[in-house]
């Protein structure tokens, strides 16, 4: 694991170090920020001084202190929708691609449908109906983003399931749950991870669209997207309180892109050698 | 050419089923209500009779089939009902509002598509020097940024520090056209920037794929220069990729106004949207989402019949 560090390009480890500070911040937010979440300490969009590193916003709440709270909330549910939407999406796109036949035929045609839908459209239309709550952001938005990770997780699960080691399990007895978990899993485990990084940003840009649209995560509730909108109005004014957290938000899929984009070109590599 | 046709032929057809089901699922959805329409607007308190009258308005009191029908049936006629919020007729709410979006989508895509597509030759042509890494970061970090941060970075510099362009697209029919592209500039430069990255990254994928194969070899030994060989030789065989990122990107552009208009408070479809989905007016979610949902599926369509052209590989049947 060093050793692959030493030899990673110098984006690559600028990307790790923005990924490792959003995490220590995320894990650590109460001991960082200086003020609590919700309590309003200053004026107005109060200027940067001493006391509030970014200044304060709509409310006059510490600024620095919402985006700490930010990087909790806002991180916390997009990693949630991820795993939950990588979850649903490999264990169905192992499923159709071991079973095949009507099982395949029948989740393909339901996903492309979903496809053809823009995902922020469809994402709206669902909000208009059952209305906006947390539960419903990250089911509906993770049922969106898995038809992705069908795609490819079926892709790569074809490769694999007419591999000689599959058809010995086959033979042993082996049910289908097992062969999915132990021979299919581990060999698709490098593009599924790179897939991660990449739906991981997608979905986290997502729900901070949704959030600044005002159909996302609510106030009070500190998140990147809602304080982009919420202080949207100082700009015209010249304050630069919202591209705070909306440099936040570029800042970590920055990072995660650097990464993913690395151990795209690693993997590439490899299969040339 | 029989085969073509008939593949073709069959992928329209897809495309016009896609648009039915989606039709049927956004029907359905709004069914899926708890209750129904008119209990969920009215609210608890509101008179048994009330609900009674509202839902005969709305033709709940008819089977859902019946009423599918004649949604879909008004709809292709133009007319899509009424607004539950103000009364209004949607059509009128919609028709100056769709045309502002294609307006605005239309200037971005004649804006960014030639300009991607030269970037993408340049980054190619000068493949793994200064310039084309600077593009490669460059488009980078302009894909990792939401839409909003571009929007809010440009209006900052441009129109608060340098007062160039007004922050808030207000625009009017009384307008002329250079008036028009005057308010429209930032919202414009930001889809640009944003669509830009994406085109021009798969662009110089395109072509520096292409290559590497053995006919652009013989060109070099031949002795051919490099603008000729990315021309004449290179550009012919990458055009179905690229072809089919410009359209998939206009796709995008449709969908991504959303965003751009409601930081710009530009008067266009996805602002209406927006505001519908939060006031919970589902007859006017409904039109403008079939409305996004058809404009979506059709240049995806396009986007896939234009490859099945340009492409003699996707023309045998499988």
């Amino acid at each position: 694991m060093l050793a692959l560090l030493k030899k990673s390009p110098i984006s690559a480890r600028v990307g790790l170090i923005i990924i490792l500070l959003n995490v220590t911040t995320m894990i650590l937010a109460p001991v960082i920020a200086p003020y609590s979440e919700t309590e309003a300490i200053g004026d107005v969009w109060a200027p940067i001084s001493g006391d509030h590193l970014l200044g304060t916003d709509q409310l006059g709440r510490d600024l620095f202190t919402r985006i700490v709270y930010g990087a909790r909330n806002t991180i916390t549910i997009a990693l949630l929708i991820t795993l939950l939407s990588f979850t649903v999406g490999s264990v169905c796109g192992f499923l159709a691609a071991t079973l095949g036949g009507w099982v395949d035929q029948l989740i393909s045609r339901i996903v492309d449908v979903i496809m053809a839908f823009p995902t922020l459209i469809f994402a709206l239309m669902v909000l208009s109906v059952v209305g906006t709550s947390i539960p419903v952001l990250i089911v509906v938005i993770a049922i969106l983003d898995s038809t992705r990770v069908y795609r490819l997780s079926r892709a790569v699960a074809m490769d694999i399931e007419v591999l000689d080691f599959v058809e010995v399990a086959r033979l042993r007895g082996e049910g289908l749950w097992w062969i999915m978990r132990h021979e299919i899993l581990p060999n698709a485990m490098p593009p599924l991870i790179a897939e991660f990084g990449l739906r991981f940003c997608f979905v986290f840009l997502f729900i901070s669209a949704l959030s600044f649209l005002g159909l996302g995560i609510q106030p009070p509730t500190a998140d990147w997207g809602s304080m982009v909108r919420e202080n949207s109005g100082a700009i015209s004014f010249g304050i630069l309180t919202p591209l705070w957290p909306a440099g936040a938000i570029a800042f970590l899929t920055i990072g995660i892109n650097l990464v993913v984009d690395w151990f795209l070109h690693r993997s590439s590599q490899i299969r040339s050698q | 050419m029989e085969t073509l046709r008939a593949m073709v032929f069959k992928r329209i057809a897809f495309g016009f089923l896609t648009i039915l089901v989606i039709s049927v699922l956004i029907f359905v959805g709004v069914e899926a209500l708890p209750g129904d329409l008119a209990e969920a607007v009215l609210g608890q308190n509101a008179l048994p009779e009330t609900v009674e009258a509202f839902r005969k308005e709305l033709k709940l009191d008819m089977p859902p089939h019946v009423r599918y029908f004649s949604w879909l049936g008004d709809f292709l006629g133009g007319d899509f009902g009424n607004s539950l919020a103000n009364g209004r007729s949607i059509s009128d709410l919609i028709g100056w509002r769709l045309s502002n979006t294609l307006f605005l989508a239309g200037m971005t895509a004649i804006v960014a598509v030639p300009l991607a597509i030269i970037l993408g030759l340049l980054a190619a042509l000068y493949f793994n020097s200064w310039f084309d890494r600077m593009i490669s970061i460059g488009t980078l970090s302009t894909i990792s940024f939401p839409e909003f941060f571009v929007a809010y970075i440009l209006i900052a510099l441009l129109s608060v520090q340098l007062i160039l362009f007004p922050s808030l697209s207000n625009i009017n029919a009384q307008m002329s056209f250079f008036e028009k592209i005057n308010v429209i500039f930032l919202p414009c430069l930001t889809m640009t920037l944003v669509v830009v990255a994406h085109m021009m990254r798969m662009t110089r994928a395109a072509i520096i794929n292409v290559l590497t194969s053995p006919f652009i070899e013989m060109a070099r030994l031949k002795g051919m220069s490099g603008v000729r060989i990315i021309l004449h030789h290179a550009l012919p065989n990458a055009l179905s990729p690229i072809i089919n990122v410009v359209v998939l990107n206009l796709a995008y552009l449709v969908v991504g106004v959303v965003v751009v208009e409601v930081v710009f408070v530009y008067p266009g479809l996805g602002q209406l949207l927006v505001d519908s989905v939060s006031k919970r007016d589902l007859p006017v979610v409904q039109a403008c989402g079939l409305i996004f949902a058809t404009t979506y599926v059709f240049l995806n369509l396009i986007a896939d019949v234009l490859s099945m052209l340009s492409n003699p590989k996707l023309r045998q049947p499988k």
